[in-house]
C-alpha cells in the first residue's frame, strides 16, 4: 500500500513535468480521513449561516497522497511526538507554586475533551479573546507562578498541541455570544479581506477565491485552522496558528503583527469560525 | 585607482543614472488611458531575452505563480490562478499588455488578484524593505511586455 502511495506520487510528479504547462488537476480530493482505521475525523461539512461556502473542506483533502497517508496513521504522524511531549509537560510541576497541569486538572483526556474545539472564547478578566496559549499563560502566571512561555517555545507548542488533541474528532464550534466575541468576530472578518503588502493580496484572495487552484507548486485551500498547531513537512516542525498568520502576512511584502495581538487574535476568532463543525485534526500534517 | 578617481567614477555613473532616471516615468506619473499604456515607460523598448528571465524569476515577475506558459515549459509547477499566457500577444496589444502589467487594477478592475508590477497603489503595511518600491523597475516592465509580445500561437 505504501509503495503504491509513492509510486502514485512518483507518477504524479513525472506528470507534472512532461505537462507542467498543461492545467493541473485542482480541487479537493475526494477520500476520507480516518485515523489509524477507527476514528473517522469530518473534514467536510456544510458551512454555517451567513458562509461564503457552502460546504467546508479540511487542508487535507488540499495535500498530496504521501502527506495524508501521513496524518491518517498517527504511528507515522510526526505531530504526535509533541504530543507525547506535551504529556510529559502536563504532568511536570513547574514555577514557585510547584504545580503541574494535571494537580488541578487531573486527567486530560478527560478534563480537556472538547476544550480545544471551543477556544477561543471569551475571557472577561483579560476583557478579551484568549486562544489555548493564552490561556495556558494565563494558569502558569496565576496558579503555578511560572512564567509565560515565549511565543512559540517547543514547550508552548508540544502543550498547546496535546490539549487540543484531547478533542480530535470534535467538531469545532465557538460561542461568539459570549462578552464582545461578536466585534472581534467583525474585525476579524474586515482583515480577512483586507489586502496588505507590496504584493496587495488579503486572506480572501488566495483562500476564498481561489481554493483549488495551485499557486506554482503550491495548492491552496480554504484556509481552514482545524488542524492547529499543524506539522508542517517544509519546516520539519510544529507551526502555530499565529506562526502560519504572520508566515502568510509575511508573504504577501507586508509588517506583520506580533503574535497573540489584537489582529491576530481578532483574525484567529474569525478564520476558525469559518471552519464551524469541521473536526479538529491536532496534529495535521500538511506540505 | 586613487580615492579622487573612484570617486569621479561614481559621480559620472549616478550623472549617467540621473540621465536614464529622466526619461522614464514614474510610477504615480503613468498614465492608463483606455486600459492601455502606449509607450515605453522607459523611452526605450525592452529586451525580451530579459524580460523571459524576470518573467520567470521568483524575485521578480515570479508571473509562473499564477500563470502558465508553455514557452517556459522547462520549469515545473505552473500556477492556474490567471489564464495561461500563451498566445498572449495574439489577445493583447503592446500597449494593452504593458497596462496590465503596470496596474491590472485599472484595467480588470479592482477585485482582480494580480498585483500591480509598477503601481505604489498597493496593501496595507507595506514592509520596511519594500516601502515605496515597485514589484518590477520601469525597466523590467517593459523587458516583461517585450517577452509577452512574442507569446504568439499564430
Amino acid at each position: 500500500m505504501i509503495k503504491m502511495r509513492t509510486l502514485t506520487a512518483v507518477m504524479s510528479g513525472l506528470l507534472a513535468a512532461t505537462a507542467a504547462t498543461a492545467v493541473l488537476a485542482g480541487g479537493p480530493v475526494d477520500e476520507a480521513l480516518i485515523i489509524d482505521g477507527e476514528t473517522e475525523i469530518t473534514t467536510r461539512t456544510a458551512a454555517p449561516e451567513g458562509h461564503p461556502f457552502d460546504e467546508l473542506i479540511s487542508g487535507w483533502h488540499y495535500r498530496t497522497d504521501e502527506t495524508r497517508a501521513l496524518q491518517a496513521d498517527s504511528f507515522q504522524n510526526p505531530g504526535m511526538l509533541y504530543v507525547e511531549r506535551g504529556e510529559e509537560i502536563w504532568n511536570t510541576a513547574d514555577g514557585a507554586a510547584g504545580k503541574s497541569c494535571a494537580d488541578c486538572h487531573g486527567d486530560a483526556s478527560e478534563s480537556m475533551k472538547g476544550v480545544g474545539a471551543a477556544y477561543p472564547k471569551w475571557d472577561a478578566a483579560s476583557n478579551r479573546p484568549v486562544n489555548i496559549e493564552l490561556q495556558i499563560d494565563a494558569c502558569r502566571k496565576n496558579n503555578m507562578q511560572a512564567e509565560p512561555y515565549k511565543f512559540d517555545a517547543a514547550d508552548q507548542k508540544a502543550l498547546t498541541t496535546y490539549i487540543r488533541h484531547q478533542s480530535q474528532g470534535m467538531p469545532v464550534g465557538i460561542d461568539l455570544s459570549q462578552g464582545e466575541m461578536q466585534s472581534w468576530w467583525d474585525n476579524g472578518k474586515d482583515l480577512y479581506y483586507t489586502r496588505t503588502g507590496q504584493l496587495n493580496l488579503s486572506c480572501a484572495n488566495c483562500h476564498e477565491e481561489n481554493n483549488g487552484n495551485y499557486i506554482r507548486a503550491d495548492h491552496l485551500s480554504q484556509g481552514n485552522v482545524n488542524g492547529f498547531p499543524t506539522y508542517r513537512l517544509k519546516q520539519s516542525e510544529m507551526v502555530s496558528l499565529h506562526n502560519r498568520f504572520r508566515g502568510c502576512i509575511r508573504d504577501t511584502r507586508a509588517e506583520f503583527p506580533a503574535a497573540f495581538s489584537d489582529e491576530l487574535m481578532a483574525l484567529e476568532v474569525y478564520v476558525t469560525w469559518r471552519g464551524t463543525g469541521l473536526a479538529v485534526e491536532t496534529p495535521a500534517v500538511r506540505q | 585607482m586613487t580615492k579622487s578617481l573612484i570617486y569621479s567614477l561614481a559621480v559620472a555613473t549616478m550623472a549617467l543614472g540621473g540621465t536614464a532616471l529622466a526619461e522614464t516615468i514614474a510610477p504615480d506619473a503613468v498614465e492608463i488611458v483606455d486600459m492601455e499604456v502606449n509607450a515605453s515607460i522607459t523611452g526605450s523598448a525592452g529586451n525580451a531575452t530579459d524580460g523571459r528571465d524576470a518573467f520567470a524569476d521568483r524575485k521578480k515577475g515570479n508571473c509562473l505563480a499564477c500563470h502558465a506558459n508553455s514557452d517556459l515549459k522547462e520549469q515545473l509547477f505552473h500556477g492556474e490562478v490567471g489564464p495561461s499566457l500563451d498566445g498572449a500577444a495574439d489577445r493583447w496589444n503592446e500597449a494593452q499588455l504593458r497596462a496590465i502589467v503596470i496596474d491590472s487594477k485599472q484595467v480588470f478592475g479592482e477585485q482582480t488578484v494580480m498585483p500591480g508590477f509598477y503601481s505604489l497603489n498597493v496593501g496595507i503595511n507595506v514592509a520596511e524593505d519594500f516601502k515605496g518600491t515597485t514589484i518590477l523597475t520601469a525597466e523590467e516592465v517593459e523587458d516583461v511586455v517585450a517577452y509577452l509580445m512574442t507569446l504568439k500561437d499564430n
